[in-house]
């Protein structure tokens, strides 16, 4: 609510003429399972409907993919692993460097098609999520005939066979190009599993990869919900399992390869603390909790959503702040003016709304600067901070995964460091200050296997990503992300 | 009068805790036989306890252990082997005594065992060179990424028939080397190698806590090593239950599970002396600053 004391205020918003992305889209009505090379009907021949979560509107029929389907995924990736592991590295690395060509090609599509049935803003998912899925192709393109030189010590580095990857609906052709990209560059073949709720990009990048020739079998893509997950979790055939979701998932995922001791990743929750000292540049620091906080509605797993402010400056950085997230422009996805989209499904926003409501009757203060009106249909939250917060409350210990920031404060680096590492994720951090020898010595001393010192949530195909503790282990992207993918 | 025979001191080998050689809370021993099935001693039967204790020790002296310069590390696992070289002569009769090998394959494994503890105190200031990098993001970033020690590490030296010695530095030295805090479980059968380098670790200045030794029942600690919440790997030699075992406990709270056959050949010395057997205990960070204003 907007506070008396904000003194002379620039208008809530300024009136921009909508913008919207007008380039269609051709989305078929319903969508198959694409398995060895083929689009097929899944065995079930059931189908559930992807909607837009900004209109509400039915995008598409999605096939469901059931055992069966699997099992029919996971044979035909074990046939292509004999000539795909064989080829040589070189024409391997051909195939990668076409996927991230085409990709490139049709970004145009695939921005609006992510940000149609995603719900993120037309910005990011053209500047951001896109390009750096062509960049993760390219990347570990060139990484196929390099590997000896991957992992210090390895002898000879092999690929491990047949992979099942599972990913997250927050950056989907993003993630399905961090799982595939090192997975094929070190000679795997691939059953891959997009979420329910944003299957589109995927079966555009299967249609992609039937452009590029990739052998029949290499990776195969199974839609739908938990079940069909779990059918690649239980799967025999599977080699190595990579999972992007939730900690709670992904133990249980951990506990049932326990007997069969299939290789596992695991990229998980977060509950990631961003430390803004007194000596920071207050205004570029008041952009890093923006970008740290909203950036995708808060659906990221490595969002900075416990704000620490060193007890000298939080008025100040709530006054900014404040004033900042009026001019956050909330609506229209495909507007490119806007700022931040629609939640990405009913069910996840009536979680966010209740850690609000949790918040509140813990005793934090709830505030939503932004005063637009939401679109009539659709699942908006506004950009929301709580300040009051203890660390003791749900919102400050439990992962929202939406717009949700929990504004706290410390006294001393010391506390600042032991609150930040008080949480059983490890997943990322950030730091704000403009002295040097400071941002080491906490970069060192905070538990996250990502730390933003002066920025926050920045991403690329060399820069390794992934958790210390509880926010999972191994690593993507980059020269160490690759060691998941290869046997020695 | 005939001098009488003297009658020899039998020792109750006991745990190793904190620096310090306490026998187990629970006040229970297990007998060691020799390979001739012959009574040699008693060692300490370690409780659940007892193992909660370690780990406490360990957790107390991680930041210590991790937080000294590596040079100094380096140093000090340097130490151990000069000193294990001085108890050349015992740690050969423990091996050759328990496992009933030749006194020149006993002699074989203390050298292989001390020259793997040399190699290894080479990797505690190298080790983040060769397994870090800088990343050349397409940005205006610094960007490095470097290993971190991830904790408290467990190495569990279980069953195995072969190589007390040698098997149970290889195990341990990497995530030592690391700077991981390490809580060692000797091998049930033959644990005298892995006490006799406890007894020797205080006098190599290794600190109080970075490594403690405990002995027991592998097979009965599993269970509790797996689900304990303040461990963060786990480095074994275990059977197909045993690592089910571990690696469904500890996806309780996801600690880091590594584990090796039961016949894993701990005599390849290229592949034991790799950096790529300390990467289970290691963390990657990767840290991001602007370098454009």
């Amino acid at each position: 609510m907007a506070d008396a004391s904000l003194g002379t205020l620039p208008p809530a918003t300024w009136e921009y003429s909508p913008a919207p992305e007008t380039v269609p889209v051709t989305i078929p009505e319903r969508t198959q399972v694409f398995i060895g090379g083929r689009f097929v009907e899944p065995h079930s021949k059931k189908r559930f409907a992807t909607i837009n979560p900004a209109t509400e509107a039915t995008l598409s029929q999605i096939a469901e993919g059931d055992a069966a389907d699997v099992d029919a995924a996971v044979s035909a990736a074990r046939k292509a692993f004999k000539g795909w592991s064989k080829l040589p590295a070189n024409e391997r690395a051909k195939y990668l460097y076409r996927i991230a060509r085409r990709i490139q090609e049709r970004a145009r599509e695939l921005a609006i098609l992510e940000t149609m049935d995603g719900g993120k803003p037309i910005k990011e998912s053209r500047d951001v999520d896109i390009p750096l899925a062509a960049q993760h192709f390219f990347h570990h393109a060139g990484w196929c005939d390099k590997l000896r030189y991957a992992m210090p010590g390895a002898r000879d580095p092999r690929p491990i066979g047949v992979c099942g990857q599972i990913i997250p609906w927050n950056f989907p052709l993003l993630m399905a190009a961090w799982k595939l990209a090192p997975a094929l560059a070190c000679g795997n073949t691939v059953v891959l599993k997009p979420a329910e709720t944003t299957s589109l990009t995927a079966m555009r990048l299967a249609e992609i990869l039937q452009e590029c020739d990739l052998p029949p079998g290499v990776v195969n893509i199974v839609t739908g919900a938990g079940a069909t997950g779990k059918a690649i979790v239980d799967h025999a055939g599977i080699d190595k399992l990579a999972f992007t979701g939730s900690t709670e998932v992904g133990k249980q995922i951990a506990k049932s390869c326990a007997a069969r001791g299939t290789r596992l990743t695991l990229e998980l929750g977060g509950k990631s603390p961003n430390i803004i000292f007194a000596d920071a540049a207050v205004d570029q620091a008041i952009e890093g909790i923006v970008q740290g906080i909203w950036f995708n509605q808060g659906h990221v797993c490595c969002a900075g959503s416990r704000l620490f402010v060193e007890e000298s400056i939080l008025p100040e950085v709530t006054r900014k702040l404040e004033m900042r997230m009026r001019s956050l422009r909330v609506g229209d996805p495909l507007d490119k003016n806007t700022d931040v989209g629609a939640i990405n499904s009913k069910g996840q926003l009536a979680t966010i709304m209740g850690y609000i409501d949790a918040g509140a009757k813990e005793g934090c203060t709830v505030c939503q600067p932004g005063q637009q009106a939401l679109p009539a249909k659709g699942f908006w939250c506004r950009p929301t901070f709580m300040t009051g917060v203890q660390p003791a409350h749900v919102v400050a210990r439990e992962e929202i995964f939406g717009p949700v920031l929990a504004v706290m404060s410390f006294r001393t680096v010391e506390e600042a460091i032991t609150r930040a590492n008080n949480t059983p994720y490890g997943l990322a951090a950030g730091i704000w200050t403009d002295k040097g020898s400071k941002i080491f010595d906490v970069a060192r001393r905070l538990q996250a296997g990502v730390v933003w010192c002066n920025t926050y949530n920045q991403f690329d195909a060399t820069s390794p990503f992934g958790g210390f503790k509880e926010s999972g282990f191994g690593r993507e992207g980059g020269m160490q992300g690759l060691a998941a993918y290869l046997a020695e | 009068m005939a001098e009488a025979e003297r009658l020899a001191v039998l020792k109750t080998w006991k745990l190793f805790v904190k620096g310090a050689y306490p026998r187990s809370e629970s006040g229970r021993t297990l007998p060691l036989h020799d390979a001739k099935d012959e009574l040699v001693a008693h060692i300490s039967h370690a409780s659940r306890k007892d193992l909660r204790d370690a780990v406490e020790a360990a957790r107390g002296a991680f930041h210590g252990w991790s937080g000294a310069t590596a040079y100094l590390r380096s140093q000090i696992i340097y130490r151990l082997a000069e000193m294990l070289e001085g108890r050349r002569a015992d740690l050969a009769e423990a091996i050759r005594t328990t496992t009933g090998v030749s006194g020149k394959k006993a002699d074989a494994e203390v050298s292989a065992s001390i020259d793997r503890t040399v190699s290894w105190a080479g990797w505690c200031d190298k080790y983040p060179m060769v397994m870090g990098s800088r990343n050349p993001v397409a940005g205006p970033y610094h960007n490095f990424s470097m290993p971190e020690p991830s904790g408290v590490c467990i190495c569990v030296h279980g069953v195995a028939e072969k190589h007390s010695l040698l098997g149970f530095l290889s195990l341990v030295l990497p995530p030592l080397c690391a700077g991981n805090a390490v809580v060692a479980v000797a091998n049930t059968k033959h644990p005298l190698g892995a006490l006799l380098v406890a007894e020797t670790a205080p006098t190599a200045d290794v600190p109080a806590g970075a490594l403690n030794v405990i002995t027991g029942e592998g097979a009965e600690l599993a269970g509790w090593i797996a689900s304990h919440r303040d461990v963060d790997s786990i480095h074994a030699i275990a059977d197909d239950t045993v690592a089910a075992t571990l690696r469904a406990g500890a996806a309780e709270n996801l600690k880091r599970v590594h584990t090796l056959p039961m016949d894993e050949d701990f005599t390849d010395g290229d592949r034991w002396t790799s950096p790529r057997r300390l990467a289970p205990f290691v963390e990657l960070k990767t840290i991001w600053h602007p370098s454009a204003t």
